[in-house]
């Protein structure tokens, strides 16, 4: 399909995920992060946090699933090599997300239609995402189209 | 100690190739909730970016170390996705160091080739170095 027969404003996935301890253990093995102020609440509190946090990139990389998997799932005719894929993803880490030792923290990411080019053929998603109902990224923005070039 | 400013302008040597395998991209796409294991996330490339700020973090002058430092910014443009036999390396340059108070906003691009020296993803990342405490 071509892109510019999206809707700005329009939503096109969200999902809620909750983070546990393990969560960010899990997280720093697989990216090598091995920060302890992920991990260890007394490194936490001693560098002045109120707690343990998640890793910024956990939060930017789990918040850009709901669009791989609604751009997975956008035409079936096209394969991976030739459907619209995403080009440049970037965001602002505004608030820590704080992971309790016990009731762990929830995600809440809604992805919207922000802006579309029809000439370039690429749509920008933006991922409003927050935690306990305050914005924990900001400018999260995703460009999505078929080429870099 | 304060974050060096002279740092700003300095390209790090490579790092060592990254060598992406099956079982790394199903543990990332586990770690951040993917629904295919065999696709590496969008994210993936910062495992690059990591063993460079690893080897910035290493050099004996930057007056910083890891445990004072939080993510500001981060961004990604992928000329293409990192896919499995992938071997990675990552050029980090320091692009501007900038002092507010007691703490530093320290701010790098990492190019990301594969072994044939093309560019796979340019990552650009911007980090808060919080005084000592």
């Amino acid at each position: 399909m071509r892109l510019d027969e999206l809707a700005v404003g329009e939503v096109v996935a969200e999902r809620d995920v909750h983070l546990t301890r393990a969560s960010l253990v899990a997280y720093a093995d697989a990216s090598g992060d091995q920060n302890p102020i992920h991990q260890d609440e007394a490194v936490a509190k001693a560098v002045g946090l109120p707690g343990v946090i998640a890793h910024g990139m956990l939060t930017m990389g789990l918040a850009v699933q709901p669009v791989v998997d609604w751009l997975g799932a956008l035409d079936p005719a096209e394969s991976a090599e030739t459907g619209p894929r995403i080009l440049e993803y970037g965001v602002r880490f505004t608030r820590m997300v704080l992971v309790d030792a016990d009731s762990g923290a929830d995600v809440h990411i809604v992805a919207k239609v922000g802006a579309i080019d029809a000439e370039a053929d690429t749509a920008r998603i933006d991922l409003a995402v927050t935690s306990g109902d305050e914005t924990v990224l900001g400018k999260a923005q995703v460009l999505v189209g078929r080429s870099a070039d | 100690m304060p974050v060096n400013p002279d740092l700003q302008g300095r390209t790090l040597p490579p790092t060592a190739p990254v060598v992406v395998t099956a079982e790394r991209i199903a543990a990332f796409a586990a770690a951040v909730g993917a629904s295919d294991p065999g696709i590496a996330p969008p994210t993936f490339a910062i495992v690059v970016q990591q063993a460079a700020l690893d080897a910035l973090l290493a050099e004996p002058d930057t007056g910083f170390e890891i445990r004072n430092v939080v993510h500001a910014e981060q961004r990604f443009a992928a000329r293409r996705p990192v896919v499995a036999g992938d071997e990675l390396t990552g050029t980090m340059t320091v692009t501007a160091v900038r002092t507010v108070g007691s703490n530093a906003m320290v701010s790098a691009e990492t190019v990301i080739a594969d072994a044939s020296g093309e560019t796979v993803t340019t990552a650009t990342s911007t980090l808060l170095v919080g005084g000592e405490s």
